[in-house]
């Protein structure tokens, strides 16, 4: 099995899905000739052509419109945004339409299509590259909002998006594209989406986390074992919606606490419904109030001060430790 | 009932005054006095020096991305000439040298650049809004900048600009239609530089020019040569006049190049030829408009020593700056802070003191009775 980054195990699943299946096509800004701003298209242009790798004008309105449009006749297009800052430029098509027509329809059409965009912050560059906003895609219902971790279930949920018949959000984070290399098997695999793993067994307390945050879930996991003696569930979210409920509460109905980890401003964001969904099934468990660390709730600070405003070791451990003293 | 024609022909102008050899054509010579015509230059200059200066200072780390402009100073420098101090501009994100000469202290773009909104903040007064990423979306604001001008009975002007691939996005067209239909005192200036990212400019129109995009909404489109900065100067002072005397938008379209990279982060050579850059250098702004001083006995052989001891005094001043106050990240969401963004602003700082409390969960200011089932090991 190669060992591959994030970004060559996406380029993977594209390739292989459209070697699969001709209905498969990728569409978007620099996806082309550039093989994408961070280089997860490279090649398939080469590969495919300008008609099924399409260097579209600049658009991210008409990129997701025109998208629908493939998507409704039959063509499974795999869009790409930029940076997910820019996608509030094409919001209004997906969630008037991408995530509508099945419903609109009455089953008639549908829009199996993906949006795939970077998100997150650590780029040093000015707003709108760094930000987190899977909470207003998770929010709409007729989406599906899927979070990769590593390179192996970012390849395998890849490939599911592009199978799944309604749209799927695939937010890929900015600093996990190169973060490490996993081994991922060059036969194809898929996950299911809106299915969480427990990804660390412990029985303690649960962390709950996703994408780049996870990183920081494990890493406070093995340090309370160090320093505390304490064992942490932890548990990779891996689709933000339609959320694992089961898997989150079986854990919390174990430990009795639980920390939410996100990247995204902590009011109204998916640890607000992760923490809704341990109250319905996990109530009389609880041991100590659910912990969310998050972001503050301001808009973008500039990344001079992004240490202070996105979630650090230091601080899920802290309300790891607080969660435990309750 | 047959079909008739409703439009005559549109004709779409082009402009160039001084040809990349520094040749002029006498006849459209604007009548820049020599202190404007050295002002303009060392604003070109200004530019370009900052530029390779930034491009250093993001190479050694010391400031993050930035869009570079090298090749563009003609297109923005000509434009922005033409406006007052109390005129507005509305830039995109490629727009140094324009936003120097709008009087943008170097060391406030250095430290937005360096990842401190304290750069993005205008002086008090000065009419220019703060950089925009999103491709386009600043353009409506434009407009409703000229119409709130025009509501109050000001003679102000509004320079939007964009770059070539804005003009794909929905907001350039619907900026367009509305600032026909208002008949505002906007001018759009596009700088085509050929190529957004990767992508020529002919794969984002098939269009001939930008220019006759105008035509479609009803105003004035003019092609200009972006790398003279003379006819930039003279089709952007005729647009500026036009919309001050209240006769409405005009767009410009500058044709130029970007001769450097997207953004630092960005590797040309992935998608365009040496050749053609090469072919763009020996049209670069500054070039032609040297010979033209130089014929004119205004050349200034100091003024490179000059502006580069104002961007060295400026990157002292940036570097002076100190640190980032985490705690101000909590001064300008809104006008005043609601309870919860007191709290969080109180975690946060006695996280920073002593590592506390930065995830106590809100109900600090407002605790919650007890729960059910909740063990008695409190703290």
């Amino acid at each position: 099995m190669p060992k591959l980054n994030v970004v060559k195990a996406l380029n993977l699943a594209l390739l292989q899905e459209m070697e699969r299946d001709e209905d498969v096509l990728v569409m978007g800004e620099d996806v082309g000739v550039d093989g994408g701003v961070f280089r997860v298209t490279e090649d398939l242009h080469r590969k495919f052509g300008s008609k099924r790798v399409i260097d579209s004008p600049l658009a991210e309105a008409a990129i997701i419109g025109a998208g629908v449009g493939m998507a409704l006749y039959g063509l499974r297009p795999v869009c790409e945004i930029q940076f997910s800052g820019f996608a509030f430029q094409c919001f209004h098509q997906i969630e008037n339409h991408a995530a509508r027509y099945r419903m609109r329809s009455q089953g008639r059409f549908s829009v199996p299509m993906v949006i795939r965009m970077p998100y997150g912050g650590g780029v040093r560059a000015l707003e709108h590259h760094s930000e987190s906003e899977e909470q207003f895609y998770a929010h709409i219902p007729g989406l599906k909002m899927v979070i990769p971790s590593g390179p192996r279930n970012a390849r395998a949920l890849l490939v599911s998006a592009i199978r799944d018949p309604d749209p799927v959000i695939f937010f890929e984070h900015k600093g996990l594209y190169h973060a490490a290399k996993e081994d991922v098997p060059d036969e194809i695999e898929t996950m299911p989406i809106g299915r969480a793993q427990l990804v660390r067994e412990g029985g303690d307390l649960t962390l709950i986390a996703y994408g780049a945050m996870l990183r920081l879930a494990r890493e406070a996991a093995e340090t309370l074992a160090e320093e505390d003696g304490v064992q942490a569930d932890v548990i990779d979210l891996l689709t933000i919606s339609p959320l694992d409920r089961e898997t989150i509460v079986a854990s919390v109905q174990k430990t009795g606490r639980a920390v939410v980890v996100h990247e995204a401003p902590r009011s109204f964001g998916p640890g607000a419904e992760i923490a809704a969904s341990i109250m319905d099934g996990a109530f009389l468990s609880l041991e100590a109030p659910i912990a969310r660390v998050a972001s503050w709730d301001v808009p973008f600070p500039g990344f001079a001060r992004e240490k202070a405003n996105v979630p650090d070791l230091a601080r899920v451990l802290a309300a790891a430790r607080e969660t435990l003293a309750f | 009932m047959p079909r008739t024609v409703l439009e005559p022909r549109f004709q779409v102008e082009h402009l160039s005054i001084l040809d990349s050899d520094g040749n002029l054509d006498a006849a459209l010579e604007p009548d820049l006095s020599a202190q404007d015509l050295t002002k303009l230059h060392r604003g070109m200059l200004l530019g370009r020096r900052l530029d390779e200066r930034m491009i250093r200072l993001q190479r050694q780390g010391r400031i993050g991305t930035f869009a570079p402009i090298k090749g563009q100073e003609a297109a923005q420098v000509g434009a922005v000439s033409t406006l007052r101090p109390s005129d507005w501009m509305v830039p995109s994100f490629r727009e140094t040298a324009a936003m120097l000469w709008r009087g943008w202290p170097i060391e406030k773009l250095l430290l937005l650049f360096a990842g401190y909104l304290e750069g993005g903040q205008p002086a008090p007064g000065q009419n220019d809004l703060p950089i925009t990423i999103p491709v386009a979306t600043q353009l409506p604001h434009a407009v409703g900048l000229a119409y709130a001008a025009q509501y109050r009975g000001d003679d102000a002007v509004v320079m939007a600009f964009c770059g070539d691939g804005a003009t794909s996005e929905g907001d350039f067209h619907e900026a367009l239609n509305f600032a026909g239909v208002w008949h505002v005192p906007v001018v759009f200036v596009v700088q085509n530089n050929q190529w957004a990212i990767s992508v020529p400019l002919k794969k984002q129109t098939h269009s001939r020019t930008i220019a006759q995009k105008a035509l479609a909404y009803g105003l004035p489109g003019l092609q200009v040569d972006g790398n003279d900065v003379l006819a930039v100067h003279v089709a952007c002072r005729e647009a500026v006049e036009r919309a001050r005397r209240g006769d409405g938008p005009t767009l410009i379209e500058c044709v130029t190049y970007r001769l450097g990279v997207h953004t630092t982060a960005d590797d040309p050579t992935k998608y365009r030829s040496v050749e053609e850059v090469e072919a763009w250098e020996r049209k670069d702004p500054l070039t032609r408009f040297g010979v033209y001083l130089q014929k004119k006995n205004l050349l200034d052989e100091g003024l490179a020593d000059a502006v580069d001891a104002e961007i060295a005094a400026a990157v002292e001043r940036f570097e002076a700056f100190g640190a980032a106050d985490a705690l101000t990240m909590f001064e300008h969401a809104y006008a005043q802070r609601s309870p919860q963004l007191e709290t969080q602003r109180a975690q946060l700082a006695a996280w920073l003191r002593d590592g506390t409390g930065a995830n106590a969960p809100d109900t600090t200011v407002h605790p919650s009775p007890p729960m059910r089932g909740q063990r008695t090991t409190r703290r």
